[in-house]
């Protein structure tokens, strides 16, 4: 047993003395990246599909190039990936976080899964100096947050912006007497539904419509349709329901074997998957959801084959996109510095204009503005832009198709 | 809207019920504390799904694939991983909480195997998810199916371990294997087909869901738990037991989230669940096994 432990010791202090060497002049050989991100636990499902493909794809795509050109070396080095699971743990998060910037001595870090553990490992990317360029978060403390951690980035908005725009759908749907003036909302009761559902709550008293039926449900409920019963029954023209993944696939089911079809019928993360299309099929017509894709842009379709040749299917129609241009414009700042300076970085991410798949990317205040579609519908087999209204905008159509 | 609260926490109990009653067996009667339980049920699912989207099979004709399977697979996993804890073991206490450690390594284990295979992400199909008219009320008719095949198992066991000499010896094991022994009962071979007859029925429950759930390789222990607690409100081992615990759980939480708020659903069940141990620390059909 003693042997034992003193080998194992003796082992890994070797290990380690190798990598501490490796880490020295690594820098001229490759450019470590490392992040730590959910690969088990409740938060895989969507890290799976929204970040880790857009990880794996852009990595791919530069190290075929030859890697980042770094002006200050005059050549291009590789990028090595140095991934951990945080298990949908905060505090797993933070700790691996600490480990890549401490002992893999990464030269970038890639940010986690979700709106929580983005806030979690905040005060470490912060501490250290390291770019956050966050893409799978949505809260209404992105401004303040951008203040105190002048190095985060929060790509996808606030839960206000999102409830702007559709309370500015609804209320000219209402104007074209389209739609009553009578909402049903349910929630999840988790970090996003909380989130959004209290923004829409005032959103939709400001615009003088009633919340005929205001709800919320916990994690894990396998049978919507007591919610989807009351809401048919409050007389509302639209639904809304700021849900998860595996209740939005409920709800779309439930609601198509109750024939539930309000006007308007709007649902949380995962309208926007690959799986959504593939199970509802002609029944997504209408559906609307955050997020959206334009028709005419070459530049995602191009990224939407891409995607899906490499991991056999297309992204998410909601944030990959957004995911994928945000690598882009770290790719974009560090060859312009011309060097792994982070601080400079930084600099170049707050004040540069970016090419990216969603078009030219300059950040006001380190948030997009008008750069992204906030609220999407299918229509025709396509999850359209129909919010806010910028150049290619489609017109929403209501009443949502009956279901077949 | 009574009949439509009715249906709908009949079909959500009945499913609870489908997902608990391989665990009352291979905790009641092989007095295995399964922890990866929840995974064989995603394991199933992902069968399924693999079958239907894959090579087009029918889930009810991949029912005749995965169970037979899930059947072989847990016999394998009773023989070589289990057998040895139920030799070593002195006292039954002994062996419950040396099988939590072994199944919680499996648990990991087939999770694992799952992510390397499927990866994180969500899966689900849609199949015979047309409505059911019952009373004037819809339910979905995949459901419903999940409600009839648990009242159908859950029925055709209690009558095969009270009227078959099988299930005698059986239910001999499950109240006192040292006694059974004497009786000429070989509690090994007993166990071992509990805890493999546990596994086809679990199987049965992932393939069944699988047509109206949304599933992912992380879920399992979601529904260990749900397992669980029918199973202990139910009383270990017991067939009856689980079944109607399993409905009222089912009607408890439609009857909140119609009547009450769907917010409290968890509140109710765990409620329910306390005042049960309270009152009926054996579980409500608890004491001998049946």
């Amino acid at each position: 047993m003693t042997y034992w432990t003193k080998a194992l010791g003796a082992a890994l202090a070797l290990a380690l003395a190798a990598d501490g060497a490796a880490a020295q002049d690594a820098g001229a050989k490759s450019i470590k990246i490392g992040y730590a991100i959910s690969k088990t636990g409740p938060n895989a499902g969507g890290a799976n599909i929204t970040q880790i493909p857009n990880y794996q794809l852009w990595v791919k795509e530069v190290n075929d190039k030859g890697g980042l050109m770094l002006s200050s070396l005059g050549k291009r080095l590789p990028i090595e990936v140095i991934e951990y699971d945080d298990r949908s743990n905060s505090e797993e998060a933070v700790r691996a976080v600490e480990r890549l910037i401490t002992q893999d001595k990464v030269d970038l870090l890639f940010p986690p899964w979700g709106t929580g553990l983005n806030l979690a490992v905040g005060p470490v990317f912060n501490k250290y100096g390291y770019p956050q360029l966050a893409f799978s978060a949505v809260t209404d403390r992105a401004p303040e947050l951008a203040k105190r951690w002048p190095n985060s980035f929060w790509l996808l908005g606030t839960s206000a912006q999102y409830v702007e725009a559709l309370v500015a759908l609804l209320t000219k749907m209402r104007g074209e007497g389209k739609i009553n003036d009578t909402i049903a909302m349910i929630s999840i009761a988790d970090g996003f539904g909380i989130d959004l559902s209290a923004a829409a709550r005032s959103g939709f008293g400001k615009a003088g419509f009633k919340l005929a039926y205001d709800k919320s449900y916990p994690i894990g409920t396998q049978d919507l349709s007591p919610l989807i019963g009351e809401a048919a029954r409050s007389g509302a023209d639209t639904f809304v329901a700021f849900s998860y993944p595996p209740d939005t696939m409920a709800l779309t089911n439930q609601s198509k074997v109750a024939a539930f079809a309000p006007k308007v019928m709007f649902l949380g993360v995962g309208v926007g998957f690959p799986l959504y299309p593939q199970n509802f099929g002609a029944n997504t017509e209408g559906i609307m959801s955050l997020g959206g894709w334009s028709t005419d842009n070459v530049g995602t379709a191009e990224y939407r084959k891409r995607h899906l040749a490499m991991h056999g299917r297309d992204p998410d129609y909601w944030a990959s996109q957004v995911g994928y241009s945000s690598l882009q414009m770290l790719e974009q700042a560090i060859e312009r510095v011309g060097k792994i300076d982070r601080e400079a970085i930084i600099k170049e991410l707050q004040n540069g204009t970016f090419d990216t798949l969603l078009g030219k990317i300059k950040l006001v205040d380190n948030m997009p503005k008008d750069a992204l579609w906030l609220i999407g519908q299918w229509q025709n087999g396509f999850y359209t832009g129909v919010a806010p209204q910028r150049a290619g905008v489609k017109p929403v159509v209501v009443p949502k198709a009956a279901w077949k | 809207m009574l009949i439509g609260a009715l249906l709908s926490g009949l079909t959500l109990g009945g499913m609870y019920a489908l997902i608990a009653l391989g665990l009352t067996l291979q905790y009641g009667v092989a007095r295995i504390m399964n922890l990866s339980y929840g995974e064989t049920l995603v394991a199933a699912a992902f069968a399924a799904y693999w079958l239907f989207v894959g090579a087009d099979v029918d889930p009810l004709i991949g029912l005749i694939a995965v169970v037979p399977g899930a059947m072989v697979a847990s016999w394998v996993v009773y023989r070589i991983l289990l057998v040895p804890l139920v030799r070593r073991s002195t006292t039954r206490d002994a062996l419950e909480v040396d099988s939590i450690l072994a199944t919680f390594g499996l648990l990991f284990a087939l999770q694992g195997l799952m992510l390397v295979q499927f990866g994180g992400a969500y899966y689900s199909y849609s199949f015979l998810s047309v409505p059911v008219r019952i009373l004037g009320s819809v339910v979905a008719a995949n459901r419903l199916l999940a409600l009839v095949f648990a009242l159908a198992i859950g029925l055709g066991l209690y009558l095969l371990l009270t009227r078959t000499r099988i299930g005698t010896a059986v239910r001999a094991v499950a109240v006192d294997p040292v006694a059974a022994r004497l009786v000429a009962i070989d509690v090994g071979r007993v166990a071992a087909l509990a805890f493999a007859l546990g596994g086809g029925l679990v199987a049965a429950g992932g393939v069944l869901t699988s047509m109206f759930l949304t599933f992912n390789a992380n879920i399992g222990v979601v529904f260990t738990m749900k397992a669980l607690i029918v199973v202990i409100m139910g009383g270990v081992g017991n067939m009856m037991g689980c079944l109607v615990a399993g409905l009222i759980l089912g009607l408890t939480e439609t009857f909140v989230a119609t009547w009450v708020d769907p917010g409290l659903t968890l509140a109710a069940t765990y409620g329910i669940f306390l005042i049960v141990l309270l009152v009926r620390p054996q579980g409500l059909f608890g004491g001998a096994a049946r």
